[in-house]
């Protein structure tokens, strides 16, 4: 009896034990999964921009030389040219929605909205320089519909309103974007939320469950990232546009990096100085992917439902699947995180001694 | 449009100097930039490591110091490790970035970074034969095992007594094993492994307890992949 006992309180804790964490902590340190999403992707061969060179030295005159006519050609060629075109753009939306929306509601207002919005839209892509590639559009989201897609920077919004007419969900901003979305949503039903609204989850929920209802609404384009990532991966897909019901249609965009840098580190750069590396790259060249609409199944929930659109748009689109909050480019880890790993711990620690082992010298890792 | 003939000659002087300006803006500076820190690193990390390592580690490690370092003055703090996920989720999380900073300081440069890093080096087999006069690497298995001593030993007294042991398992454990039940793990583990009977592992005795485990595979981490 007594025997048995002191089998209960020991337990096979090995000096050993600390080297297990102590490499993975080391590993993480040397290259981790995580923050280095949140930094442009490197490229294995030189594309002729600085930006995208890391280690950049200096290798020879010929190649200088090239960069150098690289450099005349994108800023004082091309860059004037975008300016130009994204300037026609931006105030033809505004001047056009402004005009649409002056008009009572109707079919003839729907229509002319849309006409307006694709073809600013157009225009803008035009002004980056865009190539798109569409694939299977007969999977094109439809009216009632919510879009999903990886969120990789602000241009991933026009890219898509190239092909096809959504209604955008954001956060109110100030300044030119303010007055661009005050306009276009006399002409479309966009939502745009107050900054405040945004933390009201339960109001957000409630106002899209109202857009997803009425089937004559154009669907809604949301990006569950919440946040930037570099185009290499998606990251954990936030499940609130997945509790809301309807028909999911996912997307998925690839930027091709060998012409430009799409990504948008928001903390290193503004939005003027990106928009200024976008206009002066090379091209925006990318493929989007329309996947087949995916429905909520009766037993599943709003996580695993939205990791398995993430798997679904992750294998069409090349990427990588993390299960790590986008969030954590700005914020700390959650402490669930290392209690679990404290658990598993703990686990290994307590089974061993149940089993009765007495006390081994070495762990098998 | 733009560069189309006129007759001013002030225009096109302008456009010259308006098509020359990015041009200088590029090259000076930060075009180059990158090149400059680094050689003074290469030559001060060689002293770490017995063998010499390759220029394109250092230059990796480089840019992962640089990545990490969000404040950019050339030091990371606590918090630019904290930011890492892996790390931070590490039950020994804080232990491994304290091994980092010198007593009493909170800032660590690419030296102190490349010189810590340098224990997890894996042993080389053409190493072990190296002259022997010459200072002990950092990544030799003594040195690794002193670099694990170090980490239970807290206050530095060349021994690790019953309560740093306790902190060590209540770190890893977290809530999950009651107070009796890990003192009783930490009590056992000293008996074991204390042989002069002063309830505190010596670092002699650190070395017995685990002169069968293989340290230097499982305190080695490959630098690139």
């Amino acid at each position: 009896m007594e025997k048995e006992i002191a089998l209960l309180h020991r337990a096979d804790f090995e000096f050993s034990h600390i080297f297990y964490f102590c490499r993975k902590g080391f590993e993480a340190i040397v290259e981790d999964e995580v923050t280095q999403r949140f930094s442009s992707e490197e490229l294995l061969s030189w594309n002729l921009l600085t930006r995208t060179n890391v280690n950049f030295h200096y290798i020879s005159l010929r190649l200088t030389v090239v960069w150098v006519i690289g450099v005349i050609v994108r800023y004082c060629f091309l860059l004037p040219l975008r300016f130009t075109l994204a300037a026609i753009g931006i105030t033809s939306m505004i001047v056009g929605t402004t005009v649409v929306g002056q008009l009572p509601n109707g079919s003839v207002k729907n229509y002319l909205s849309e006409v307006v919005h694709l073809t600013c839209s157009r225009i803008l892509v035009r002004a980056l320089s865009g190539t798109i590639h569409y694939h299977n559009k007969e999977n094109r989201p439809q009216k009632g519909g919510i879009c999903v897609a990886n969120h990789t920077s602000p241009i991933d919004a026009i890219i898509l309103t190239n092909d096809g007419c959504y209604a955008m969900v954001g956060q109110v901003h100030g300044g030119l974007m303010g007055v661009i979305q005050r306009a276009t949503v006399k002409a479309c039903p966009h939502v745009w939320f107050e900054r405040s609204e945004i933390k009201d989850r339960h109001l957000v929920t409630k106002r899209l469950r109202e857009h997803v209802a009425d089937k004559s609404k154009l669907p809604i384009l949301i990006f569950p990232e919440g946040t930037c990532i570099n185009n290499t991966s998606v990251m954990m897909f936030k499940k609130g546009s997945f509790e809301i019901g309807g028909t999911i249609y996912p997307v998925a965009i690839k930027y091709d990096p060998q012409f430009g840098d799409a990504f948008w580190n928001s903390s290193k750069y503004n939005i003027v100085s990106y928009l200024l590396r976008i206009m002066t790259s090379w091209a925006i060249v990318c493929n989007v992917w329309y996947l087949p609409p995916m429905v909520r199944k009766e037993d599943e929930d709003a996580v695993k439902f939205a990791n398995r659109v993430r798997s679904a748009i992750a294998r069409q689109g090349g990427l990588t699947e993390l299960p790590w909050d986008g969030g954590l480019k700005r914020a700390k880890v959650k402490d669930t995180f290392k209690e679990e790993q404290q658990k598993n711990y703990s686990k290994m620690l307590v089974r061993n001694g149940s089993v009765g082992s007495l006390s081994a010298e070495t762990e098998s890792d | 449009m733009m560069f189309c003939g006129t007759e001013d000659p002030f225009g096109q002087l302008g456009t010259a100097v308006l098509a020359v300006l990015p041009l200088s803006f590029l090259c000076t500076g930060r075009a180059w930039g990158a090149e400059k820190p680094l050689a003074r690193h290469a030559n001060l990390s060689l002293s770490f490591f017995s063998s010499s390592v390759s220029h394109s580690q250092i230059t990796r490690l480089y840019s992962r110091f640089t990545s990490l370092d969000k404040g950019e003055n050339g030091t990371l703090s606590r918090e630019d490790f904290q930011r890492i996920p892996e790390l931070a989720i590490n039950p020994l999380g804080d232990r491994i970035i304290n091994a980092f900073f010198p007593e009493g300081e909170d800032q660590v440069n690419f030296r102190g970074f490349m010189r810590t890093l340098a224990h997890f080096r894996p042993i080389e087999d053409n190493e072990k034969s190296k002259d022997q006069n010459g200072p002990e690497p950092l990544n030799s298995r003594s040195n690794k095992l002193h670099f694990a001593f170090r980490l239970y030993d807290l206050d530095k007294d060349d021994k690790i007594s019953r309560d740093e042991l306790l902190q060590v398992l209540r770190m890893m454990v977290g809530v999950n094993i009651s107070d009796e039940q890990l003192g009783s793990i930490a009590d056992r583990t000293i008996q074991e492994a204390d042989q002069d009977g002063d309830s505190a592992i010596s670092f002699a005795e650190f070395v017995k307890v685990l002169e069968k485990v293989d340290v230097e595979q499982k305190m080695s981490i490959r630098f690139l992949h």
